[in-house]
């Protein structure tokens, strides 16, 4: 016997899951926060530092502002394979239940 | 260094003419497959993960952002990377906060997600005026940058060049609707990173393939200056806020919004987001190298005396590394992405007024599928000769500041409601419609009001309001707005649908 809307949103199966998607959205969105307004504050009040030279020409400044993007980019990777591997798996089950 | 850029040239007509052959062969088999609403706003959900990935990365990367940045890096240096770090990342804050809530609850506009379970006509009327208040102020940049880009390029007068954006743009919408739309942008999207991908390796292969070395002569050449953080980030709270509106606006753009409608379900939305991702955070991540190489090459001379913005920095590496025939291609690729990007806001601005106001507030949703079509192809009309004239009337006017106006708007008005409105039961009818009304207008007037307009077009001595973009003011006024006002008119009826909002919303059932 399927079940209702009501039954399903209620049941403690639903209620964790839709914790678990926003526990990780949330991380993961304070990451992204922290390492670009942490990078925006580094720009703005340790500009000494970011002229740092760490190879012969490169400097902090070029390998801060490239890995801004790049970790920003690994962010939305991580949240891929969580959602495929975890969520849509629970997803499946959770409708399968309402049939 | 002698230039042929602002005369008429050969391989870039025949570039630019090869490229709109294409797009209106494919708006032509587009055609025969648009007949429906389903089609002409959402591609009859037929686009691929992949395909809607591109054609995103496509809708968002403009050529005022490939020509600006590129140009910005070769005059003043590493600030020009900091700008570019801003605009990648909205991407990932769209993937955890709205992408899949999005696809699941929607069918053709983000008004469908936010009048889910709230009054229809009040929320529609609202996100129409936002959203197309977003899509004018978008559009505007892009027109009046288009106009003058190719009087730069192909030295061709202002109006003609706005008359031909117009018409050709109007073109893919009207007869391809979303398929030929998502084409265009798919096409150009290939361009534009395989011209820059080109001109970055032609660029380094005068540096020994290594970035290091290039840096050395911007070094040797200029000064370590170049090199380092300059002036762009001078008051902290103003570089916040614009981050703010930058990486929030991105969840309000309706042009951007309305692509998650294309693709069959919420993997294929999670999917094409990934793909965006990396489209737009390699784009942004290779520009810079092609600025500092522009710099060293051409020379800052010489790019700014070409133009003293920057903008032709690119074009002019073109053509130092590749001859005329390079720069023709270069030209014609900015061309194309002015069009395609045009085209995308169109077709949302046409979705607004048909499908969300039409359709929903003046039929109260009642009307057959050919009167729809009929409809959508009007407003195409409408807004697409609005973006002309438009084009034309701000001829000459610095309108740098309508990008950042565009963000703070999309970022104080669409975004608190929508995000609410998938988030927090309690959000009533006129909560949602007093956070789009109090976000989008703050948002207009407190640009008018900052240093960006007051000061600097309206040329006043001080401005009444401090900051140059307004996102974390406006964005938080509308977020209060809308608790404020949703606790004092609650709205039973619309909280009881929020359990099968939920349903849908999580696990996509019922989704269309």
């Amino acid at each position: 016997m399927g079940k209702t809307a009501h039954e399903i949103v209620t049941s403690d199966r639903f209620k964790a899951l839709v914790r678990k998607k926003w526990n990780v959205s949330m991380i993961l969105t304070a990451l992204l926060f922290v390492s670009y307004y942490g990078y925006i504050l580094v720009v703005a009040y340790g500009k000494d530092f970011l002229s740092t030279k760490v190879g012969e020409f490169t400097n902090w400044g070029i390998i801060l502002g490239v890995g801004c993007i790049v970790f920003a980019w690994i962010l939305t990777a991580i949240y891929v394979v969580w959602a495929n591997n975890v969520y849509d798996v629970e997803v499946d089950e959770l409708k399968k239940s309402m049939l | 260094m002698e230039t042929s850029l602002g005369q008429v040239n050969a391989t870039s007509v025949i570039f630019f003419l090869v490229f709109i052959a294409i797009t209106l062969y494919i708006t032509y088999w587009a055609a025969k497959k648009t007949k429906t609403t389903k089609e002409y706003y959402a591609a009859g959900r037929s686009i691929s993960g992949f395909q809607n990935g591109v054609a995103l990365a496509g809708d968002y990367m403009s050529a005022a952002s490939f020509l600006g940045i590129c140009g910005m890096t070769s005059l003043k240096g590493y600030d020009g990377m900091i700008y570019a770090c801003g605009w990648l990342v909205g991407w990932p804050a769209l993937m955890f906060l709205m992408a899949e809530p999005l696809r699941n609850l929607g069918k053709y506009t983000f008004a469908d997600v936010v009048a889910f379970r709230l009054k229809q006509k009040p929320i529609r009327v609202a996100a129409a005026i936002g959203g197309i208040l977003v899509l004018l102020t978008y559009a505007t940049a892009q027109m009046v940058g288009a106009g003058n880009l190719i009087k730069l390029m192909f030295g061709l007068p202002y109006e003609v060049a706005e008359v031909i954006v117009g018409c050709v743009m109007l073109v893919y919408v009207l007869f391809g609707g979303m398929i030929a739309t998502t084409w265009v942008q798919i096409i150009k999207a290939c361009l534009l990173l395989g011209g820059v991908t080109i001109l970055m390796l032609l660029g380094l292969s005068h540096f020994d393939f290594n970035p290091g070395v290039l840096y050395g002569e911007v070094q040797k050449m200029y000064s370590v200056k170049m090199l380092n953080p300059g002036g762009l980030i001078s008051n902290p709270i103003d570089a916040i806020s614009l981050g703010l509106a930058l990486m929030l606006g991105l969840l309000g753009l309706p042009h951007i919004l309305m692509r998650f409608y294309t693709v069959p379900d919420a993997k294929a939305a999670r999917k094409s987001v990934m793909w965006a991702t990396t489209f737009i955070g390699y784009f942004y991540c290779i520009i810079p190298i092609v600025g500092f190489t522009a710099a060293v090459l051409v020379t800052q001379k010489t790019i700014a005396g070409v133009d003293p913005g920057g903008n032709m920095a690119a074009p002019l590496l073109a053509e130092l590394l590749g001859g005329t025939p390079f720069m023709g291609f270069i030209a014609a690729v900015a061309f194309a992405t002015i069009l395609a990007v045009v085209s995308g806001l169109t077709l949302a601005a046409a979705s607004a007024l048909a499908h969300d106001l039409y359709l929903n507030v003046f039929k109260s949703g009642v009307a057959t599928e050919a009167e729809q079509v009929k409809v959508a192809k009007r407003s195409t009309i409408i807004f697409g000769i609005c973006a002309i004239l438009i084009g034309i009337l701000f001829k000459g006017q610095n309108v740098a500041y309508m990008v950042g106006l565009t963000f703070a708007i999309a970022a104080s008005g669409p975004f608190p409601a929508i995000f609410l409105s998938i988030v927090w039961k309690k959000l009533s009818t006129a909560g949602a419609v007093a956070a789009i009304v109090v976000g989008s207008v703050s948002a207009v007037i407190c640009i008018i009001l900052s240093p960006t307009v007051w000061v600097d077009v309206l040329k006043n001595k001080e401005a009444i309001f401090p900051l140059r973009n307004p996102a974390i003011i406006t964005m938080t006024l509308a977020f209060v707005c809308a608790y404020v006002v949703s606790i004092l008119t609650p709205d039973p009826e619309a909280e009881a649908k929020f359990e099968s909002e939920k349903v849908r919303c999580y696990l996509g059932v019922g989704a269309e």
